[in-house]
């Protein structure tokens, strides 16, 4: 389970002065569920689940994650997370199979139980064609799922995931969308950001709508259709966020 | 602490080293091939072209002697110089190299000796052209003999003995062992080459790991994983102290591969005057120890310093901007210590690279000052750590790692 309370995060900018990137944010993601965090470019999701996987400290607030405080324990947290995201690259040098065991390793399998488990998740994956190839040898659909095996190998309770299908082909993305659903049946908690709406309501159990570093709704679908009474998540989402859409931010 | 932590990070980060060809090429095949290539390929080269040089038979034009038979039958008799009749504009075949030099004989040269006059004999050449040289040296040599042998000829018609010009003897003796000859000459050059290569083995993984990492997008992928972020850092400063010290290592052993090779083919060929080449020989292996023991603390620093400033840096090119500069401040001390007349003192024994490189000049001499040993070895260790303490405190900070 995650449980994010009162989460906040400041930068200080030479241009812009103090920015706050997520300002109080507060929400539950539950076992077996998929909670969809949907925003614009530079809403704020990116450094909300990088503080949801201790990369970055909160300014203020904190995050609870299957009962670690990730500002006391950020090593314990990181332990039960698979954090996955376009910018998580591979290790270029390294092959497909070498890479999942450094993560596997680093996350304390002794080696007996990591070789059954890279066996399991390579042969689940369909990954033992390319398992002994360097990772700047693999195709994008390859790349991306040596990651996936990567936040699998260490069997976490909770997954992060942040817009893992930027920027991929329809193909890769699927592959990626498919494993996020096999996570939720799996009873993984699952978080997710996007900025795609038919992503969200494909997958998501529970919507966040964030603008601004600011939590501005938040319920299942059809919960939020019927508070704004509309049935397409796009004009909701847009008539969440327009009256805090800064002109800075539509620049 | 976690070791195993420290130990996974160290031998990914030495497995992806070994696979990439700059880390490989700068730490590993530079050092390997930078001194066959300095010494024994420039000295190979050399000995061919001076030998060639010498093979040649030069032409030396003669000016007048025409009343001085005795003294041009001389030269003409020399081996390998071929004495050829005066023409216009000789100083200008000297200067084409058409011939290699000009030996001027003054008129009435053979009768003003007899007669005891003082007469001079002028020889033209090309300065610093080695076949001129090499041209000139035979006819001065012969001119010499020639002057020696009048001088014995009068002593003798006097009955006088050679003494009576030369009463007594000068020598030097040198009464410092070798290695000490040698280490006061090449010691500085054994400290100097460590440490610099010390640096320059730990630049590149240093850029690699950090600011590398970043440009390539692995830093998020790490950070997201349980190790700490201490346990990050020692792993990758262990495997850029590891380039460090091998450089250094293959560097010398390069070095001494070379010179011994060198001192046997100069030994073969030349006669031995290789004494450059001899100095490694005599280095005994509790000077070399000794030289990377002190060195230790200075590869700890180096690495530590170099990985805090690139981890600064967004791009490996950015980094290289960085760390390019460091080259200097290193060089600068380094050669500080070469110079004639500075000496080891207490005060010099604290600056950092300085008191290292005058320390390796007395090691490499075998002369060992246990106190200054200890001043530089503990100074070292506590610049190193501070370094290191603060590469740990800067892969903590979020502005430094996701700079942008």
């Amino acid at each position: 389970m995650i449980e994010a309370r009162s989460l906040s995060k400041r930068f200080q900018d030479k241009k812009r002065g103090e920015i706050r990137a997520v300002d109080n944010v507060s929400f539950t993601c539950q076992p077996g569920k998929i909670y969809g965090l949907l925003g614009a470019n530079g809403a704020g999701k990116t450094t909300t689940l990088r503080m949801l996987a201790t990369i970055l400290e909160p300014t203020d607030g904190t995050a609870l994650v299957c009962g670690h405080d990730v500002i006391d324990e950020p090593e314990k947290v990181r332990a039960n997370v698979g954090f996955l995201s376009t910018a998580t690259a591979l290790y270029r040098r390294l092959t497909a199979q070498e890479f999942v065991e450094y993560f596997g390793r680093l996350n304390g399998l002794d080696e007996a139980t990591l070789k059954k488990r890279v066996d399991d998740i390579f042969n689940r994956l369909d990954m033992n064609s390319f398992r002994d190839r360097r990772c700047d040898k693999l195709s994008t659909g390859m790349m991306q799922k040596t990651s996936i095996a990567r936040t699998l190998v260490h069997d976490p309770p909770v997954m992060i995931f942040d817009e893992p299908t930027n920027g991929l082909d329809i193909m890769t993305a699927r592959t990626i969308t498919a494993f996020i659903r096999e996570c939720r049946n799996n009873g993984k908690t699952v978080i997710f950001s996007t900025h795609i709406m038919s992503e969200v309501e494909k997958l998501c159990d529970v919507i966040g709508i964030i603008q601004s570093g600011k939590l501005l709704a938040e319920g299942t679908l059809p919960q939020l259709r019927e508070k704004y009474g509309e049935q397409d998540l796009e004009e909701i989402f847009v008539k969440v966020v327009t009256p805090h859409y800064t002109a800075s931010e539509a620049n | 602490m976690s070791l195993r932590n420290v130990g996974i990070v160290y031998r990914k980060e030495l497995t992806e080293a070994l696979r990439d060809r700059r880390t490989l090429i700068s730490t590993i095949l530079v050092p390997l091939l930078l001194f066959p290539v300095l010494s024994v390929g420039f000295a190979s080269l050399a000995v061919a072209l001076v030998g060639k040089a010498k093979e040649e038979v030069p032409k030396v034009m003669l000016r007048g002697g025409e009343d001085s038979p005795i003294v041009v039958e001389g030269l003409r008799k020399l081996d390998k110089i071929q004495i050829v009749p005066e023409t216009p504009g000789w100083k200008d075949q000297i200067i084409n190299k058409e011939i290699r030099a000009a030996v001027e004989i003054p008129p009435g040269f053979q009768a003003d000796v007899n007669q005891q006059k003082s007469e001079t004999v002028k020889i033209f050449n090309y300065q610093g052209e080695i076949k001129s040289e090499f041209a000139t040296d035979k006819v001065e040599t012969y001119m010499k003999e020639y002057r020696d042998k009048v001088v014995k000829e009068r002593l003798a018609a006097k009955n006088l003995a050679e003494t009576v010009l030369k009463p007594f003897e000068v020598k030097r003796e040198n009464v410092a062992p070798e290695e000490k000859v040698s280490g006061a000459v090449f010691g500085g050059l054994i400290g100097y080459m460590v440490i610099l290569l010390c640096m320059t083995g730990a630049m590149y993984p240093a850029m690699d790991l950090t600011a590398g990492e970043k440009e390539r997008g692995t830093m998020e992928t790490i950070l997201s994983s349980p190790i700490s972020r201490m346990h990050l850092v020692l792993g990758k400063f262990f495997l850029i102290l590891t380039a460090a010290l091998g450089t250094a290592a293959l560097s010398v052993l390069s070095m001494g591969v070379s010179f011994s090779a060198l001192n046997h083919y100069a030994g073969q060929t030349a006669g031995g005057r290789a004494a450059a080449a001899e100095f490694l020989l005599k280095l005994g292996p509790k000077a070399v120890i000794s030289v990377f023991l002190m060195a230790l603390p200075v590869a700890v620093l180096f690495s530590a310093t170099l990985m805090t400033i690139a981890l600064f840096a967004k791009t490996y090119k950015e980094a290289q901007s960085y760390l390019t500069p460091m080259t200097f401040v290193v060089i600068i001390p380094a050669v500080a210590a070469m110079l004639p007349g500075v000496e080891l003192t207490s005060k010099l024994a604290l600056v950092p690279i300085l008191g290292t490189s005058l320390l390796c000049k007395e090691l490499v001499a075998s002369t060992y000052h246990w106190n200054l040993i200890a001043v530089i070895f503990l100074s070292n260790c506590v610049y190193a750590a501070v370094a290191l303490f603060l590469a740990i405190k800067m892969f903590q900070r979020e502005s430094v790692l996701f700079r942008s």
